[in-house]
């Protein structure tokens, strides 16, 4: 009776849970990670590619940076119309109640590691003007974890620039390798 | 034997790259052919006329700039103050009258460039959203200078407008119209001319005249299915009565129908604004009004031609400091509704060109 073929998962092959005891264990292995790692967050980081979503005003300004003048394509910034091929979300707009469950879903279809950035004081606190008001959302930053803020009303296509730009920084300082290890470690000790 | 068919029910949006901001459509197809279209809207509702009450009438100036259609913030603008200055009859110096008529009129051309860059993107053709946003651009700049926002302004004042135009402005100005002029034939090579642009808008999503009518169509959209009815000739407001310009009229009421004539439009504010530049006069640019300025008791109706349609703000005063109730009546509300008639019978891929046809604001039709 032929048996189902043995589903092996990637990391019973390479250890992956393991690898950060070796390779800190090896002389100089924790700086070669850290090498490893500069050269995949260089990569990242420019190549950015943030979801087409734009909920109001400040998607207009959005729309101006990655257009004529500004031209956000020379930062490695394209706009991807599906979130499963989206690296960051750009919430550009005051974000409703009805919305919100959308953007919190958008967000969770897109794969890992993802980013946020809040364009504008809409989708940061709920704006200048909407503070008495019963259908806009208060912050973006209620229903998913926001990594960039920025501020303005809207917020010109520089300083959304900037935003990216110390996006990037904090991409380039990420351990992604390290954090992606100690994940696995934790699945496989949780297994 | 007959295959076996059913209706199929399909969600666009609210995160779709064509719906123009958070629009849902439930389209029901038959095949590949639209039997109906729902339109889902209150995405983006802000819940503005009720927040209206809240405030001043100086503070509302800047609310409805975001608030309403964010793409023509000085439209919006122009509809408030005028309302305002009609109920309390306020005066309004030649000068301001004339620098809000240029206003507009720019407003109107950027309104209508992004219109041409997104519906080209929604066709295929990303050039022209590139081309249209340089020349927005321009717009943007000649804004900040003169008002110190590029997307909401907050510069019509009851009573005038909060600044005089800087120095060298009308220059600039001046060298914008002849700019733009030259670059218009450009978007005839790219897109009237187009063989695939051509294929996927002549003839798609006719919408009769009387069904714009029944629906309350208004603007570009009623104007290309043959309605000759303008706000600014019909009821003028400003300086429109003593500039000339012609209102583009088409019969076909097609997407293409659509194109032509925003782009006319496009070439009739450069006229207009060439006008008012050449007789713009001197003096005064704000009567004296309170900053907390009391309306007297009463209503007043003020419509306005928005880039979008017919604009207008019922206003109803009970003597404070602010409104007692305002009603909008949005240009893009109405014209969604024409969407369903426009799209019925059409292919799935004709939705997109229809509804980049009518262009919708979302934060005006939910307000």
């Amino acid at each position: 009776m032929p048996t189902e073929p043995q589903y092996v998962p990637r990391s019973q092959v390479l250890p992956l849970d393991k690898a950060l005891e070796v390779i800190d264990a090896l002389p100089g292995g924790g700086v070669i990670l850290t090498k490893v790692e500069e050269v995949l967050n260089w990569g990242r980081a420019a190549s950015l590619w943030p979801l087409t979503f734009g909920l109001a005003c400040c998607a207009i300004e959005m729309m101006q940076a990655y257009a004529t003048r500004f031209d956000m394509d020379r930062m490695g910034i394209i706009p991807r119309a599906t979130p499963r091929q989206a690296d960051c979300i750009i919430v550009a707009g005051r974000a409703t109640i009805k919305i919100a469950p959308i953007v919190r879903r958008l967000w969770e279809q897109m794969p890992e590691p993802k980013y946020v950035i809040s364009m504008g004081s809409c989708a940061t606190c709920g704006g200048p003007f909407y503070y008495d008001n019963y259908s806009i959302l208060k912050g973006i930053d209620q229903v998913i974890p926001v990594d960039v803020y920025v501020p303005g009303c809207p917020p010109r296509p520089e300083a959304l620039i900037e935003g990216f730009l110390k996006l990037q920084d904090k991409i380039k300082k990420e351990p992604f390798l390290r954090r992606r290890i100690a994940r696995a470690a934790a699945a496989a000790t949780q297994a | 034997m007959a295959l076996r068919t059913e209706e199929l029910m399909l969600n666009m949006g609210p995160q779709h790259p064509s719906t123009h901001g958070v629009l849902r459509m439930v389209v029901t197809l038959d095949g590949e052919n639209v039997v109906d279209v729902q339109p889902d809207i209150g995405y983006l509702h802000s819940s503005v006329e009720k927040m209206m009450e809240n405030r001043t009438y100086l503070q509302n100036i800047a609310l409805v700039d975001r608030g309403m259609d964010y793409l023509s913030a000085m439209a919006n603008e122009e509809v408030w103050v005028l309302a305002c200055e009609r109920l309390g009859k306020i005066e309004v110096p030649e000068r301001a009258r004339y620098i809000r008529t240029i206003m507009l009129e720019l407003q109107r051309i950027s309104s209508h460039l992004i219109w041409l860059g997104t519906f080209g993107i929604d066709l295929g053709a990303v050039t022209a959203f590139l081309w249209a946003m340089r020349e927005r651009e321009r717009i943007m700049d000649l804004f900040e200078s003169a008002t110190g926002g590029r997307l909401h302004h907050v510069y019509f004042r009851i009573g005038g407008v909060f600044e005089d135009l800087p120095e060298g402005w009308t220059d600039r100005c001046e060298e914008f119209c002849d700019y733009f002029l030259d670059r218009l034939p450009e978007y005839d090579e790219l897109l009237t001319g187009n063989p695939i642009f051509l294929a996927r808008t002549q003839g798609v999503g006719v919408l009769p005249l009387e069904t714009a009518i029944a629906m309350g169509a208004s603007g570009p959209v009623a104007r290309a299915s043959g309605l000759a009815y303008d706000v600014r000739k019909a009821h003028p407001y400003e300086v429109y009565e003593r500039v000339e310009f012609d209102i583009p009229v088409r019969s076909e009421g097609d997407c293409f129908a659509r194109y032509l004539v925003r782009l006319e439009e496009m070439r009739q504010s450069v006229r207009i604004i060439r006008q008012c530049l050449e007789r713009l006069p001197a003096g005064e640019i704000r009567s004296k009004v309170a900053v907390t300025v009391r309306l007297p008791k009463g209503e007043v109706y003020a419509r306005t031609e928005s880039p979008r349609g017919d604009l207008g703000i019922y206003l109803v005063s009970e003597g404070a400091d602010r409104p007692y109730r305002v009603k909008i009546r949005a240009p893009a509300f109405s014209n969604l509704y024409a969407l369903t008639e426009m799209m019925r019978g059409w292919k799935v891929a004709d939705v997109i060109a229809i509804l980049g046809s009518i262009d919708i604001v979302l934060s005006d039709v939910d307000r």
